[in-house]
């Protein structure tokens, strides 16, 4: 027998299911804690994609039981159900779903996840997976026991009948699997729905814990997000592979058409365009292409000047959700957001959300926290081998207003947030815990990070002149009357008058009265000084108990009951400063306090402010 | 020693300055000159460097600057109603703990009370004993052929510095200016480091040998050990010789008796002694004499470093023994001789490096 009809009897396919149960670390499902937390992220990405392509608010039920030596999980939503046919495929075979081939932004993308877990799940206890689902409230619920046949990649069912559900609609996952269940860490189902609710703020999540703890997540919001739609795919994003594919299973009939129908960015004038430039017969069938036609009709597309991809297929958080989503779940005293405009990579568009927390509960020591999200998915591991971590280090924080001992990820009472939302997000590997280094999407992230590291820049210099301000009311209150006082003991004098060094120091509108006598009569000079650094408008009175002569300049006189109203109408620049003067008899005149109108009364000295 | 009214008018002085300022509507400052090295310059007729125009401004427009302020006013009223009405004083120390009282003008540090003293004798021309303020006895002592009276709450003595005082020697007393030199049989001074060093050269009988008067500066010189050496020198007419470790904290000593203190330049008319001479350890000493030594620190590096930059230790002189130190990354005790012999100091090293200063 030649060698090679002998290996020839040793190789078989291997099916999907099989394949994965020997590689489970790529799909999450590495370490006991993780394959529990996988789970439970299938399952809620799922159910939040459900209620979002139906438009329902998502209310969500998770609860984790101990259930002998490993864990009983199950997930449940009020999304619309799954019709009875399609639930064996949907939870029971690998690689079947409904977002695979449609270029939109979803959580979920290759129909891996979920039937992952029931794969997981019999794996380590041989059980099966039990759905019930619910498509409306005229519908009578189902209930399925499924298994995997890892051998073929389809499903088994085990079991299948009616149910009642007092739900009017939804879907219930229960599987039962060997795990372990962490609490305390952000890399937990805790940390982990934490974060989801911080960007899914239109969702409430619910989760009742092992020892009977129930947490609330709840919304923050009724507003739906805006649904994103599916869009063709753009010539750029192509690869050799697909356009081949493409090509064969198109129903159209000439090359022309197929460019036209097939990819965005792509009229008639650019499809004629292409097909001059890769020298190809507009006319012919697309399925006749060879090999080297569809090699140069992929370079043509590459050098093709085209419009870049719709970008209104996407669904941002929104600033003012992710502010909400932020402050719901941690007490802070300060949040910047930006949301960055549609960009693209490689045909893809994408989006850059940023949001920077600052101060409150969060920790002074230590790097700031970094949570990442894909497609309202947070991101909870390898954060080191992420484009939003290498973004992040990139960033000179120096410059705002954080520190960055050594280099990296900077320090201080902070956390930054940033969600990347794609029809195709550029995941490191199969179980999607790192976005990979594309150049387009890393400098997004760097001016997102940029535009909130000014905004904490612009609020912390705020809230240092604030303190300023502070330190000269201590020097104002505690101080200077201590030194004035102190002053006039050592001198034997009269304590000085400090309100024109307090005017000085605060910036402050000084008014002070001279009065001269002479022949019976007092000369008196109000003089009214701006040491502030903005222009002051503002009403002057002053009140005497008789009408007052040679004002000057010239005053508005309101007689009141027991006295006179002299009104002056003044406005001074910064630094300038203004007389006014009138005459009354020495004898028997009571004055009060002249009074200022139209300034705070903290800006004020020496005169009595009113609104 | 001034009267104690011109103290008192001073001081008042300073506190009706303040008090004006606050009438005229002028923000309340005080201005001081800036005690940096960049603020020392060489006053070509005293011989001594002083501070230069540079002036550092405390106005109460800082909460720093209001402190300082109304911690003067608190001063300012201890040394008038306290210390010259009732004819006492206090030590620096002292102060320090009489501020306990005084709520937020409380020093925080010995070291801010002791600053501010200086800052009032800069500002009134006076010295702390003339508000009677001490400083805490330091123990400097001399020993040597003189004869000394010092005026002592139990009425004048008179000391001869070799048979009238123990081993230790005779204790400087911090008001220098109640010492009256009587009589003299000494040629030269020899200002010292270490009490090592001190002792070893009375053990010796280098005193007599040489006719020397031997100063124990006890590390950094106190201000009333600078102002003998420079009593001695200006009214007996001695040569000062400066004898330290060879380095760079020892050649500060040497430059604070010879060209003055940076922390202390306003009193370098009255505290500094110019005609000083820098004796040893010398870095070319070490090669020389083949020393033991120890491996330079970066500290010391440092220090070398900043003396390069330092006004006072820019001459030819200086410039070169710092260089050869920077090269040789050594330094050396004045204990090192003791590695040649008890004696060597004073039979081999002294009398070679004094007749090549031309002193016998």
């Amino acid at each position: 027998m030649v060698i090679a009809e002998e290996l020839a009897k040793h190789q078989k396919a291997i099916s999907v299911a099989e394949f994965f149960e020997k590689n489970r670390q790529i799909l999450g499902f590495d370490s006991a804690p993780r394959a529990l937390i996988t789970t439970v992220k299938e399952a809620v990405d799922n159910s939040l994609d459900a209620c979002e392509e139906s438009d329902i608010l998502p209310d969500i039920f998770v609860q984790i039981k101990r259930r002998g030596e490993g864990f009983r999980v199950v997930v449940e939503d009020n999304g619309p159900g799954i019709v009875g046919s399609e639930v064996p495929r949907v939870f029971a075979k690998l690689l079947y779903g409904s977002r695979f081939h449609a270029l939109k932004q979803s959580r979920g993308q290759q129909g891996i996840g979920i039937s992952a877990g029931v794969l997981y799940s019999q794996l380590t206890t041989g059980r099966p997976t039990a759905v019930t689902t619910k498509i409306g409230p005229t519908h009578r619920a189902g209930r399925w026991e499924l298994m995997i046949n890892t051998a073929t990649n389809e499903p088994e069912v085990l079991k299948t009948e009616d149910a009642e559900w007092d739900r009017p609609h939804g879907t219930r996952v229960e599987m039962e699997m060997e795990g372990s269940y962490v609490r305390s860490r952000r890399q937990s189902i805790y940390g982990y729905l934490k974060n989801v609710a911080i960007v899914n703020p239109h969702a409430r999540i619910t989760l009742v814990e092992p020892d009977g703890n129930v947490e609330l997540f709840e919304r923050a919001t009724d507003r739906m997000p805006r649904p994103s739609y599916e869009i063709k795919p753009h010539p750029w994003g192509m690869e050799l592979g697909g356009l081949i594919k493409m090509l064969r299973y198109t129903e159209k009939k000439r090359l022309k058409g197929f460019l036209q129908g097939t990819f965005s960015s792509v009229g008639a004038i650019i499809s004629q365009e292409i097909c001059e430039r890769a020298e190809l017969d507009p006319e012919m069938a697309p399925q006749d292409l060879t090999h080297a036609e569809a090699t140069r009709l992929l370079a043509a597309f590459k050098e093709m000047r085209l419009k870049s991809p719709p970008t209104d297929c996407l669904s941002p958080i929104g600033e003012e959700l992710i502010r909400a989503g932020l402050e719901k779940e941690y007490r802070v005293d300060f949040v910047a957001t930006t949301t960055r405009p549609v960009a693209v990579f490689s045909g893809n568009p994408f989006q850059v959300e940023v949001g920077l927390a600052y101060g409150g509960e969060l920790k002074a020591d230590g790097k700031v926290d970094v949570l990442r999200f894909a497609n309202r998915v947070p991101l909870l591991y390898q954060q080191g081998g992420c484009a939003v971590t290498h973004a992040i280090e990139n960033v000179t924080w120096k410059s705002y207003s954080l520190t960055q001992p050594g280099g990296g990820v900077p320090t201080g009472p902070a956390a930054i947030i940033v969600h990347i939302a794609s029809t195709n997000i550029p995941f490191t590997s199969e179980s999607k815990d790192a976005v990979a280094d594309v150049p387009e999407i890393v400098a997004e992230v760097e001016l997102g990070l940029k535009e909130v590291g000014r905004k904490l820049r612009r609020y912390l210099s705020k809230k240092s002149a604030l303190s300023e301000r502070k330190e000269k009311e201590e020097i104002i209150r505690k101080i200077l009357p201590r030194i004035s006082k102190k002053l006039a003991e050592l001198l034997d004098r009269d304590e000085p008058d400090i309100n024109p060094v307090v005017a000085k120091i605060m910036g402050n509108l000084l008014v002070k009265r001279s009065v001269a006598s002479e022949n019976g009569e007092t000369f008196v000079t109000l003089s009214v000084a701006n040491y502030g650094d903005a222009a002051r408008a503002f009403k002057l009175h002053e009140t005497v108990s008789v009408e007052a002569g040679s004002v000057e300049p010239p005053a508005r006189v309101i007689p009141l009951g027991d006295g006179y109203d002299h009104l002056w109408k003044v406005s001074l620049r910064p630094g300038e400063r203004q007389s006014f003067k009138y005459t009354v008899p020495s004898e028997g005149v009571r004055f009060s306090e002249p009074v200022v109108e139209g300034v705070p009364s903290e800006l004020v000295s020496g005169a009595k402010a009113v609104g | 020693m001034k009267e104690a009214a011109v103290t008192r008018e001073r001081l008042l002085g300073l506190a009706e300055t303040l008090y004006d300022q606050f009438q005229e509507g002028t923000v309340p400052y005080l201005a001081l000159p800036s005690r940096t090295k960049r603020n020392i310059e060489y006053d070509q007729e005293g011989e001594v460097w002083v501070y230069g125009d540079q002036e550092s401004v405390r106005s109460v427009k800082t909460v720093r600057g209001a402190k300082s302020v109304l911690k003067t006013s608190y001063l300012v009223e201890l040394l008038i109603n306290e210390h010259l009405k009732n004819n006492r004083g206090s030590t620096l120390r002292e102060i320090y703990y009489i501020s306990e009282n005084w709520d937020v003008a409380k020093f925080g540090e010995q070291a801010e009370s002791d600053r501010l003293v200086e800052d009032l004798e800069i500002l009134t021309s006076l010295l702390r004993e003339d508000f009677h303020v001490r400083p805490e006895e330091d123990g400097a002592t001399v020993f040597g052929p003189l004869t000394i009276s010092e005026k002592t709450r139990r009425g004048e003595k008179t000391i001869h510095c070799q048979e009238d005082v123990g081993e230790a020697g005779y204790q400087i007393p911090f008001n220098v200016d109640n010492v009256e030199f009587k009589d003299h049989d000494a040629k030269f001074v020899v200002a010292i480091e270490t009490g090592g060093m001190h002792a070893r050269l009375i053990e010796n009988g280098f005193d007599q040998e040489h006719g020397a008067i031997l100063v124990h500066m006890k590390g950094q010189p106190a201000r009333s050990t600078r102002r003998l050496i420079k009593r001695l020198n200006e009214e007996l007419s001695l040569p000062v010789l400066v004898f330290t470790d060879g380095d760079p904290w020892s050649y500060r000593i040497y430059a604070s008796v010879a060209y003055g203190a940076i922390k202390s330049a306003h009193l370098s008319d009255y505290l500094v002694t110019p005609a000083a001479q820098f004796l040893g350890v010398q870095p070319t000493d070490i090669v020389n004499y083949d020393l033991s030594t120890d491996k330079l620190t970066d500290q010391d590096l440092q220090a070398l470093r900043s003396e390069l930059t330092d006004p006072r230790f820019a001459t030819d002189y200086w410039k070169e023994q710092i260089q050869l130190q920077l090269k040789l990354m050594k330094k050396a005790e004045q204990q090192a001789f003791a590695g040649k012999g008890l004696d060597f100091v004073t039979r081999v090293y002294l009398p070679e490096r004094l007749s090549e200063m031309g002193m016998i």
